[in-house]
Order: structure tokens, then C-alpha cells, then sequence
């Protein structure tokens, strides 16, 4: 039995976007509060959904919650259109709006997703929903839920300073890959979801929307267009995204994109290819000319 | 005579519980008891004024339960004083720092501030280096440079008498006494102009308190520091402080020079608390 089936029936249907009117409501007022503080985490009911908490129930509220029948959706996993966790919850989504959906991010107006931004910055009237597992980025150095909040409150960030200091202290240079810290609008800090340092540079002074949806943790947060996102760095210290220098996009031939490592099923070979498959597909079909390539 | 006045203390007064008119009446040395017998409220500080000029020790002495720690931890804004004024030279935005917002007060702490406490389990963590400890304080002031951090918290940890192995060794590795010479270093991290020092050296075997105290002594005439040190130890306040207060039931029952109060006491609770400890 498929999804369709299920909603289908003329006796059971589900409302536009499976969220009823209210509990859609009640999200757009916590984002409305997001997005006039910057950064900082405000919750939300978070009820249960058909899928479980943990697999993008936050991104997936706030996309269900903002999604109107002429929108244009793209959801990725891990950069890609293809993975089980972006079909599902394209499948749902779908099933319970009818909207058309993309891979090209230059023509959605909503992209949900979890550990990437498109290669190709998001524009003005794009809203890039992200999907958080820990929206807390103290929580490293703090277990408290009261005294995280009071830390928020009134600024105080020095133990999240040191546990960067005693990262470089022990590596030479701050090993966070992912949640890397960032400050927002000069106030609060956040924990960009799961994306690479690579991304950050896109969330400071864009043109799009970012908003941030934890089910888990029960928050959103939002980074609005044109606002200062700076990842924590010392003076001396320059912050730092990964390294692919001298490597290329086996498919594509892309030199400044992020690549991901893939292993050759039969002989166990690796090579490297863009995270964004979106991107690498309109590279390959020639649709787009790659910005830097080894090959072109 | 010095004549700037670094810490300025009037009327300093805090109670736990709900308090009625009667607890000022009931309370205090004379009474010889701290809790109001008609509401159950402790007062454990009551109109305490007191100066502390530039570069002076002052020294606070009482037995248990008389307030000591209290008074320096509502000064350190650790509790929050129900009563009184404190002024404090260096922030000069509010004639009185006992209301301003919390992050003002943590601005305080971090720049015009340092504090020992009694127990280093207060004063540091565990779960970070010496070194990080050290660089937290110098962090909260806002020193983001890290070449900078690093070298400072080497000097610091030096001047302490802490070995340069120690930087990197987790403080619950180590001795009371070197635990007690981290929260030192830490104190002074930012060059304070006032340190607090709450029961240094109680929990340390005679030697290790020996050297704890001199190395206070030394950094104090070496940086000019204003002190404020806590004590039920007539031999630490002999030794470090120049004024003394003598607090008893949350009251200050006398003031004077150290020298005095040890050789002269006039209240008759300073008479028994010299003669039975010297």
C-alpha cells in the first residue's frame, strides 16, 4: 500500500500540507519570532508527525507550515536529491500538496535540507529550510537547558570561547566540522545545523531566508536576508573551511565545490564527487558551464 | 595614609526569608544569634560599612556562620545583597552596583575583579585544563587573541609557582595547594585592582599554606592590589591583613588596625576570638 492510498480515499484526507490550519499557525508565529531575533531559538509545539523525530520533523513543520500550492519544492540530504530521507519526505509533501518539485535549486522557491546549501547561492524570495538535529550550541559546554538560556540572555560566551581555545590548544586549530559556532547579527550564537564550514560563508549577508526547524529539541530559528552570521574565530586564528584543493568532480569536473568521497563498488577505488547533485547534474547535462573545472 | 577609596560598602545587608520588623531588633551580637527568633529569617549580614582604599589588605574575621563568606560573595555578586550600597571605583556608570544589570555585573567580575574561593571546585572546573581555567577569565574580558591568551596564561601560571607540565593537566589532578594557586592565577588574570580571597588556605597542611600566603603577599606588593581577605585564621590576617574587621552574627563588632585588634581588642567577642587562637 502506497502513501496515495492512504490519503487518497474520499473519506480520509488529510489537510493541505498534512498540518492542520492551526498547528501550521502556531509555527509560522514562532518563525515570526525567529526571524525578528536573529539566532535565537524560540519553541514550538512540535507535535508528532508520520515521520519520526529526529528524521527532519522540524524542517518538515516549518516547510508544511509555509508551503502554498505554487511554490516550487526541492528537499536534498546530504546535497543530494536522491538519498531515502529527502525522497520520503519529498513523498509526503507531495502527496498532501500536489506541488511541483525540482532539483534545479535556481527554480525552487522552498529547498528544505539538511547538511548542505546549493552550490549556486540562493536568491531574494528563496527560503532555505534547514533541519536541525541540536539547535544548541552551548550544549557542549553546558547541560543545563536554564542556564544555556541565561548564557543567550545576557551574552555570556566565554565557556564556549574556551572549549574553542582548548580545541586549539589540544589540535592546533578548532576541529568542529560540522555546527561550527557562528555569531548572529553581533548578538546571538548559533549552531548552523549540520552544514559544512564550507556553507557558512552563504548564510552571512544573503539574499535568501534561512530558517532552522529541531523536531527533536522542539525550536526553530531563522537567519533573515542581509544579516551577519560569523563563525568564531580568534584574532590570530583565521576560521578555516575544508581543504579540496587539487581535487576535482569526477563527474563534472567542478574544482570549488564540496566533494564528497565515494568508493567504486567492484574495485574499492575512491573518488570525489560534488555533494550538490543538483549542481552536478546541470554541470553534466551542460545546462550550466562549471565555474572552475579541471576539464571543461 | 592612602586616600583612594577603591570599595565603598554602606549599610550592606542580606537576609534569607521572608523577614519582618522585629529581625533587626533580635538579631545580632548582642543578641547572640543571627536568626530572628519571631520569623525564622537569617540575617546574615546587617548595616555593614566598611572602606577599602588602594593597595590595602583588608582583613575580615568571625567564626562560623558569622557572615564572612557572605559578605564577600555579595561583593563578588554571587548573591545579591537585599540591602545597602556598594560602590566600586573603575565603574563609575551607577553610584551603587548592587542593581545594575547582570551583564554590567559580569563586567565587573571579569575586569575589576578577581575571587579565590575556599573551594576550588567553585572556582575552577574540572573538566578543563589549568590553562583553559586561567584563559576563561581572560576570555570573559574579551581577549579573542590566541597567541596572546596562551602566553598570559603561561605567565600567569608561572608566577604562581605552577610547573609549565601543569598547563595542560586537568586541575582535579591536582593538589589542593596547586588547585588553590590556579584560582590565584585566574584571579589575577586581568590585572584587577580588587581580589577577593575567601578561606585561601584552610584545607591546606601548614607548609603548602605557608607558601600559599607568601605567594599572595608577593603578588599583592609586586601589583598593588587591593585585597579583601576572609579568614577564621588570626595568624592569616596577622600576616596579610593591614585593617581588620571583626564580623559576629552578621555585624561588624570591630574595626581597626590588624596590629590593634591583635594586641588591644576592645569588643569582648574580639577578646575571645584572640585569645583563644593565639
Amino acid at each position: 500500500m502506497s502513501l496515495k492510498d492512504l490519503l487518497g480515499g474520499p473519506d480520509f484526507r488529510y489537510n493541505f500540507a498534512f498540518l492542520d490550519e492551526g498547528a501550521k499557525r502556531e509555527v509560522r508565529r514562532a518563525l515570526l519570532k525567529a526571524v525578528a531575533l536573529p539566532g535565537h531559538q524560540v519553541p514550538f509545539a512540535s507535535p508528532e508527525l508520520p515521520i519520526a523525530r529526529g528524521w527532519g520533523t522540524g524542517g518538515l513543520q516549518v516547510t508544511m507550515s509555509l508551503i502554498g500550492p505554487d511554490d516550487v519544492l526541492k528537499i536534498i540530504d546530504q546535497g543530494c536529491d536522491g538519498s531515502v530521507n529527502a525522497v520520503n519526505l519529498r513523498k509526503l509533501l507531495v502527496a498532501t500538496t500536489g506541488v511541483r518539485t525540482t532539483f534545479d535549486s535556481r527554480e525552487a522557491t522552498l529547498m528544505q535540507s539538511r547538511h548542505r546549501l546549493p552550490e549556486i547561492p540562493m536568491t531574494e524570495g528563496q527560503i532555505a529550510v534547514l533541519q536541525v538535529p541540536l539547535p544548541e550550541p552551548l550544549r557542549l559546554v553546558e547541560p543545563s537547558e536554564v542556564e544555556t538560556r541565561r548564557m543567550h540572555a545576557e551574552g555570556d560566551y566565554a565557556r564556549m570561547w574556551v572549549s574553542l581555545y582548548e580545541d586549539v590548544v589540544q589540535n592546533g586549530s578548532v576541529s568542529l566540522s560540522w555546527g561550527y559556532p557562528c555569531r548572529v547579527n553581533d548578538t546571538y550564537i548559533m549552531s548552523p545545523s549540520p552544514i559544512p564550514r564550507w556553507d557558512l560563508h552563504m548564510l552571512h549577508d544573503s539574499e535568501h531566508l534561512t530558517l532552522l526547524g529541531a523536531g527533536r529539541e522542539k525550536r526553530v530559528y531563522a537567519v533573515p536576508p542581509h544579516t551577519s552570521v560569523r563563525p568564531l574565530e580568534f584574532d590570530d586564528i583565521p576560521f578555516t573551511v575544508e581543504n579540496f584543493s587539487g581535487m576535482a568532480c569526477a563527474r563534472c569536473g567542478s574544482t570549488d565545490t564540496f566533494l564528497d568521497e565515494i568508493y567504486d563498488e567492484k574495485t574499492g577505488q575512491p573518488s570525489r564527487v560534488c555533494s550538490d547533485s543538483g549542481y552536478c547534474d546541470l554541470v553534466t547535462q551542460g545546462m550550466i558551464r562549471a565555474r572552475q573545472a579541471a576539464r571543461a | 595614609m592612602r586616600e583612594t577609596v577603591l570599595l565603598a560598602a554602606t549599610n550592606l545587608g542580606k537576609t534569607y526569608g521572608p523577614g519582618c520588623h522585629e529581625c533587626g531588633n533580635l538579631t545580632g551580637p548582642d543578641k547572640g544569634t543571627n536568626i530572628c527568633p519571631r520569623c525564622g529569617t537569617v540575617v546574615a549580614l546587617r548595616g555593614v560599612t566598611f572602606e577599602l582604599h588602594e593597595g590595602e589588605i583588608l582583613g575580615i574575621v568571625g567564626e562560623s556562620g558569622s557572615g564572612k563568606s557572605t559578605l564577600v560573595q555579595c561583593i563578588y555578586f554571587d548573591q545579591q545583597a537585599t540591602e545597602g550600597q556598594l560602590s566600586l571605583k573603575g565603574y563609575e556608570e551607577q553610584e551603587n552596583v548592587l542593581h545594575i544589570p547582570r551583564t554590567e555585573k559580569r563586567k565587573i567580575r571579569s575586569r575589576l575583579m578577581g575571587m579565590v574561593y575556599q573551594n576550588p571546585l567553585r572556582g575552577l572546573r574540572m573538566d578543563i585544563t589549568s590553562g583553559a581555567n586561567v584563559a576563561e577569565k581572560l576570555l570573559e574580558a574579551e581577549i579573542f587573541h590566541f597567541a596572546r591568551i596562551r602566553a598570559r596564561t603561561a605567565e600567569l601560571l608561572a608566577s604562581t609557582e605552577i610547573p609549565s607540565a601543569y598547563t595542560d593537566t586537568f586541575p582535579r589532578a591536582l593538589s589542593g595547594g596547586m588547585q588553590q594557586r590556579i584560582q590565584i592565577a585566574k584571579a589575577l588574570a586581568n590585572n584587577p585592582p580588587l581580589v577577593l580571597l575567601d578561606e585561601v588556605t584552610s584545607g591546606l597542611d601548614v607548609s603548602v599554606q605557608a607558601r600559599v600566603l607568601d605567594l599572595i603577599r608577593e603578588l599583592q606588593r609586586e601589583r598593588g592590589i587591593s585585597m579583601l581577605v576572609v579568614s577564621h585564621d588570626m595568624g592569616v590576617i596577622r600576616l596579610l591583613a593591614d585593617r581588620t574587621l571583626v564580623l559576629k552574627d552578621g555585624c561588624v563588632v570591630e574595626d581597626g588596625l590588624t596590629d590593634q585588634i591583635l594586641e588591644d581588642p576592645q569588643h569582648p567577642y574580639s577578646q575571645l576570638l584572640v585569645h583563644s587562637t593565639l
